[in-house]
């Protein structure tokens, strides 16, 4: 014996027989599925005998029990013999829990839950629009009262957030802008060898860097490290009740959470800006050095003429309302987090890539303002 | 006095040995040269006062916690060492409830009760959908549950899921980490009854974390006390009200334990 199976002793006639043995037990009973389920009612009444069961559990309960409860559904009494006590017990048991269950949530028609999802999207987009709207209307506010001083400043947790964004950033942020002014320098001598311009290349480092390169890379850097570690953040303490926790000892989540990451991001993105750009042109620097013959103090003296003092300005002035803006993003995607861990990863996916999106549409909305006001 | 010694003797059938079982993380020793034997057939209930170790030791025997010392052995086989296919085996013949059910966030409740049937099995569709729809009911939970996700459940739901699918297989052995914790007393009552009719129908054996002197009152043959980092005694609660040792005796001769004790076997008469 083993595998459970089962025979049919005596066929449809007066008194229908069905012998099963073996185990009837969940890893057994692959092979009995189907054909016992093909037994039909059929006229006259069936006994099904469990003598020869050596094992039974509660999916093989659950099969005899089907087949009585078909059969006596058509009108043919069933009946089960010769079964142990556990076995009695078992499909008793099972029999008493025999309810529909369906699987999944219920689906409508193809085209009504395309309508459906077209629908919920919009709608979620619009809520979606709305509570940043609120978010970032209730940060200001309070923004606004921590500045004014009827909201206490915590400063720990300022200081915390500097350190994490802005000083263990400065590794990575150093050698990208350091490597990104090497490949701008590179690439722009290339081009200009071809017009005999190629200590012109020193103009494209000092522009280019101080006024777009520099800060837009170190932004999208953070943006990257920074919100998504923030919405990580946040999103599990509201997974875990920590923000409700916070709310009702009476500390607001928003002075507590929100304030000091949008200040310490709006203060370290200029920095951090700042040095990003300082490093890019000293890779653009090393690179005119080595492979195009000017000398560092060439360099440096070329760097001075050539590049206004308009074009670092600008370039800190676009710094902080970047950082303020991917921590706000950050936040705010966090504070949605709802239900699951998988919710988390959502939004922290939509904290990195709304923040990125944001950053270089404000840095085109900024392009183009400077260029009316004149600073070419 | 009775023997109250977690080590039984060799004669007996034993599912779940544990010999000199040392746990720790980085300084701190949990378990030190614990012992424990699990009968088959038995319903255990594990107690000790908070931190003492009694989810750490499950996650051990169940092989989720790496041992520094010690021998572990379920059903004659050691959950670290074998084969992977031995070590497979051994996992579809035990199930586990976690304490706050530890469902797969993604899967609706009769998806997640699926899994095992899934990746051990190949059982027609229709009568996994029938075998779920059982056991969302055997486990008390209404019809309505069993297309829900996760998140929309309440904790009393997700444990009773998290029991669902840790029988989905209808294993040998399960092991419960408080199962009725956070259940309002007519659903941890029904919880008991329901796993002393799993283990008297299913033979099941089962090891079971708790803090619930109702429940240990109600279906628990023996109780084993954690405490100074070993297993102090193995027994029934009778055995145990006699072992002299202020932690056990706090625990079952306090207000709660008296009121429990004189509330079991049968309820107790109106005042």
């Amino acid at each position: 014996m083993g595998a459970a199976s089962f025979e049919q002793v005596s066929g449809p006639g007066t008194a229908q027989r069905l012998a099963v043995s073996g185990r009837l037990t969940i890893a057994h009973i692959a092979d009995v599925i189907e054909p016992l389920r093909a037994i039909e009612p059929n006229g006259s009444a069936l006994a099904i005998d469990l003598a020869g069961v050596e094992r039974i559990d509660t999916a093989g309960a659950w099969l005899i029990h089907r087949l009585v409860a078909t059969w006596t559904a058509a009108g043919v009494p069933a009946a089960v013999e010769n079964a142990s006590e556990d076995a009695r017990r078992l499909i008793a048991e099972v029999g008493s829990n025999d309810i529909a269950v369906a699987m999944r949530p219920p689906r409508g028609s193809a085209i009504t839950t395309r309508f459906a999802s077209i629908g919920s999207a919009v709608v979620a987009m619009t809520d979606n629009i709305g509570s940043f709207l609120a978010f970032l209307g209730h940060t200001m506010v309070v923004l606004g009262q921590t500045l004014i001083g009827r909201r206490p400043l915590r400063w720990n947790a300022v200081i915390h957030q500097c350190e994490s964004i802005g000083v263990n950033a400065l590794g990575i942020v150093g050698l990208l802008l350091f490597l990104v002014g090497i490949v701008v320098a590179q690439q722009g001598a290339v081009q200009l060898r071809a017009f005999g311009a190629e200590v012109f290349v020193v103009n494209l480092i000092g522009r280019s860097i101080m006024r777009e390169l520099g800060i837009l890379l170190t932004a999208i850097m953070v943006a990257g490290r920074s919100a998504s570690a923030f919405a990580a953040q946040i999103g599990s303490m509201k997974l875990n009740q920590e923000i409700d926790a916070l709310a009702t000892i009476g500390m607001s989540p928003i002075e507590v959470l929100v304030v000091p990451r949008v200040l310490a991001m709006g203060l370290m993105l200029l920095l951090l800006g700042f040095y990003g750009a300082v490093m890019a042109v000293i890779g653009g620097g090393l690179f005119c050095w080595f492979a195009l013959d000017i000398p560092p103090i060439t360099f440096v003296q070329r760097l001075q003429e050539v590049t206004p003092l308009s074009d670092m300005i600008i370039g800190l002035i676009k710094a902080p309302v970047f950082g303020i803006i991917i921590a706000m993003m950050g936040c705010f995607q966090g504070m949605q987090v709802t239900g699951n861990a998988e919710s988390v990863g959502t939004r922290t996916t939509r904290a990195v890539v709304e923040s990125i999106f944001v950053v270089i549409v404000l840095d085109a909305f900024f392009a183009v303002f400077f260029s009316a006001l004149g600073y070419n | 006095m009775a023997d109250l010694s977690p080590i039984l003797p060799d004669t007996d059938d034993i599912v779940i040995r544990v010999r000199g079982l040392l746990t720790r993380f980085g300084d701190q020793v949990i378990h030190d040269s614990l012992d424990l034997d699990v009968r088959r057939g038995e319903i255990i209930g594990i107690v000790g006062g908070s931190g003492t170790g009694k989810s750490v030791l499950m996650r051990a025997i169940i092989g989720l916690q790496t041992p520094a010392e010690g021998e572990i052995t379920i059903l004659g086989q050691d959950a670290r060492t074998g084969t992977t296919a031995d070590a497979k085996d051994l996992r579809r013949r035990w199930g586990v409830l976690f304490q706050e059910g530890a469902l797969f966030s993604s899967l609706t409740v009769a998806e997640n009760i699926q899994v095992p049937m899934r990746e051990f099995l190949a059982l027609p569709e229709a009568l996994m959908a029938e075998l779920a729809g059982y056991k969302v009911a055997m486990v008390g939970l209404p019809a309505e549950a069993g297309p829900k996700y996760p998140s929309e459940l309440s904790g009393g739901m997700k444990k009773r899921a998290g029991l669902a699918r840790a029988l989905s297989l209808d294993p040998q052995l399960l092991f419960l980490d408080e199962p009725t914790a956070g259940l309002d007393p007519i659903s941890a009552a029904a919880f008991d009854e329901l796993i002393k009719v799993l283990k008297e129908t299913l033979g099941l054996t089962v090891f079971l974390i708790t803090h619930d002197l109702d429940t240990l009152h109600a279906i628990c043959d023996r109780v084993a006390v954690i405490g100074d980092k070993k297993v102090l005694a193995v027994g029934t609660i009778a055995e145990l009200l006699s072992f002299d040792h202020v932690w056990v005796h706090e625990y079952f001769a306090g207000p709660r334990g008296r009121a429990a004790h004189s509330g079991a076997p049968k309820p107790m008469k109106a005042a």
